[in-house]
């Protein structure tokens, strides 16, 4: 059994990365999967927050890759799922502090235990992605229906395949159905059209995921939550299985198209 | 030694393969074969398969001496051996016939009044810097924040939205053309220009300066070029 090491990366800091790594992780365990997630993002840690294990940190990622503890000791096991684990990142170091052959030996001591080892990693384009990327056998960016994430969308996944870790996966973070449906927001054809790459999620703009992400108990655990259902398909696409995307109204009904038809005029 | 070759007509030509043994006998009983056979064969390409012998450069060039004032074209070498292969490609000559359907082969290069372009089969992503002392061709999108600079011309088979600088040394001859025509900024030689607000679908066009103004005009079929 080896495991698939999965990067989830943006370019832009703030589109989801670390809410997308910590309910992917959550879908994937809850499903059956042993996982461990792993914060690449050293100095700015966020993941244990989210996931709501932060007060159980006692070793991290940079103690592994120092020698200061052994892999299993810096591994924290969520009490609510048991087949999720996190390696929390230092928060006292930096991005410097490991490299990407580290990352990749990391992964590669995982392989054999888990089925699935996700890395969150930090914004930007620097040596923090290229720690993050380095191990994947996959990647997914994450985007927002807006113009600047999507441009560095568009960046990241140049750089990814010049890492030959290509093609990157897309997920589509944020989306407001009702601005969608009034043609105020870019729409997931138009991201579609100029990135290229294959999707595997679209999650709605859920206040549920505020809400969790305070409360440290990941969304997807929420069995009527939307976005909860958006992350948990994901998991599903990630797993390899076929399943049909999330309708926003985007397409609607006659009524719909129709007022879409005429509202343009009228601005 | 009486005969062991072989010719055949393929499409190119002749295709003449030569018995066993080493290059010396197979030459001399390749000549022998040609000179009797001269009236019938008069003229011809030839492609000769040499099978395991292994000819040096000068053999080589001994042959196709000999065989052009013959009155013979050889056009193509066929060798098990990797050395004689080396050696016919440095003639110039084709190592492999084309499979019987395929495309032709492209022999050399005829030079018309064109010039050459760096042809880029893929689409540039935003960070993207192209520079290119030259023509260059893009088949594929252009996307954001993505940048091409040429010397000379820029043809984009696909859309064309991030920065391009066509004649970037100062050339105001030079053009853009796209399928959708859309940069975030286009300049010709020195002058600047950014696209306006699209109206309908997009169309192929190209840009050019003219009086020092960029102008993108819809691509016409019809009308007169340039």
């Amino acid at each position: 059994m080896t495991g698939k090491a999965i990067t989830v990366t943006s370019g832009k800091g703030g589109v989801g990365k670390t809410t997308v790594t910590a309910n992917l992780g959550a879908a994937l365990a809850n499903f059956g999967h042993k996982v461990v997630c792993i914060d690449a993002d050293i100095g700015l840690r966020n993941l244990d927050v989210v996931l709501g294990l932060e007060n159980r940190i006692v070793y991290d990622l940079v103690d592994i890759v120092e020698g200061r503890c052994r892999l299993r000791q810096a591994m924290i096991r969520d009490k609510r799922l048991p087949e999720l684990f996190l390696i929390p990142a230092a928060q006292t170091r930096d991005k410097s502090a490991i490299s990407p052959s580290d990352m990749v030996t990391l992964a590669d001591d995982l392989r054999a235990e888990f089925d699935y080892i996700l890395f969150d990693s930090p914004a930007g384009i620097e040596r923090g992605f290229r720690n993050a990327v380095a191990p994947a056998d996959m990647v997914l960016v994450v985007t927002n229906p807006e113009v600047s994430a999507v441009r560095d969308a568009d960046r990241i996944i140049g750089l990814v395949e010049a890492e030959e870790k290509g093609p990157a996966r897309l997920v589509i973070n944020r989306i407001k159905p009702e601005m969608v449906r009034r043609g105020d927001m870019l729409g997931v054809d138009d991201i579609l059209e100029l990135l290229a790459v294959q999707l595997v999620g679209l999650v709605p703009d859920d206040e549920n995921v505020l809400l969790s992400t305070n409360r440290g108990l990941p969304v997807v655990l929420d069995g009527k939550s939307k976005a909860g259902l958006a992350f948990r398909n994901i998991a599903r696409r990630v797993m390899g299985e076929e399943v049909p995307f999330m309708h926003f109204d985007e397409t609607g009904g006659f009524l719909n198209r129709i007022t879409r038809l005429i509202r343009p005029g009228g601005n | 030694m009486s005969s062991k070759i072989q010719i055949k007509g393929i499409r190119d030509g002749l295709l003449i393969t030569l018995g066993d043994g080493t290059w010396e006998e197979q030459h001399q009983e390749l000549i022998t074969q040609l000179r009797s056979q001269a009236g019938f064969l008069q003229g011809a390409r030839l492609a000769i398969d040499v099978g395991g012998s292994i000819l040096k450069a000068a053999d080589l060039g001994q042959l196709t001496r000999e065989l052009s004032e013959a009155g013979f074209t050889l056009f193509a070498l066929i060798s098990e051996s990797p050395t004689t292969e080396r050696s016919a490609q440095s003639f110039g000559l084709a190592t492999r016939l084309p499979k019987p359907g395929a495309a032709r082969t492209v022999a050399g290069s005829t030079e018309p009044d064109g010039e050459p372009a760096l042809l880029v089969s893929r689409t540039l992503r935003s960070g993207y810097n192209l520079q290119y002392q030259g023509h260059v061709v893009v088949i594929g999108d252009v996307n954001p924040g993505a940048q091409v600079i040429a010397r000379g011309d820029v043809i984009v088979w696909g859309k064309l939205r991030g920065m391009v600088h066509a004649g970037a040394e100062g050339d105001e001859g030079a053009i853009v053309c796209a399928l959708d025509l859309s940069p975030t900024q286009l300049r010709i030689a020195s002058a600047i220009a950014v696209t306006p607000k699209r109206r309908g679908k997009p169309q192929p066009e190209m840009a050019r300066l003219v009086k020092g103004q960029v102008v993108a005009e819809v691509w016409d079929p019809k009308r007169e070029r340039l």
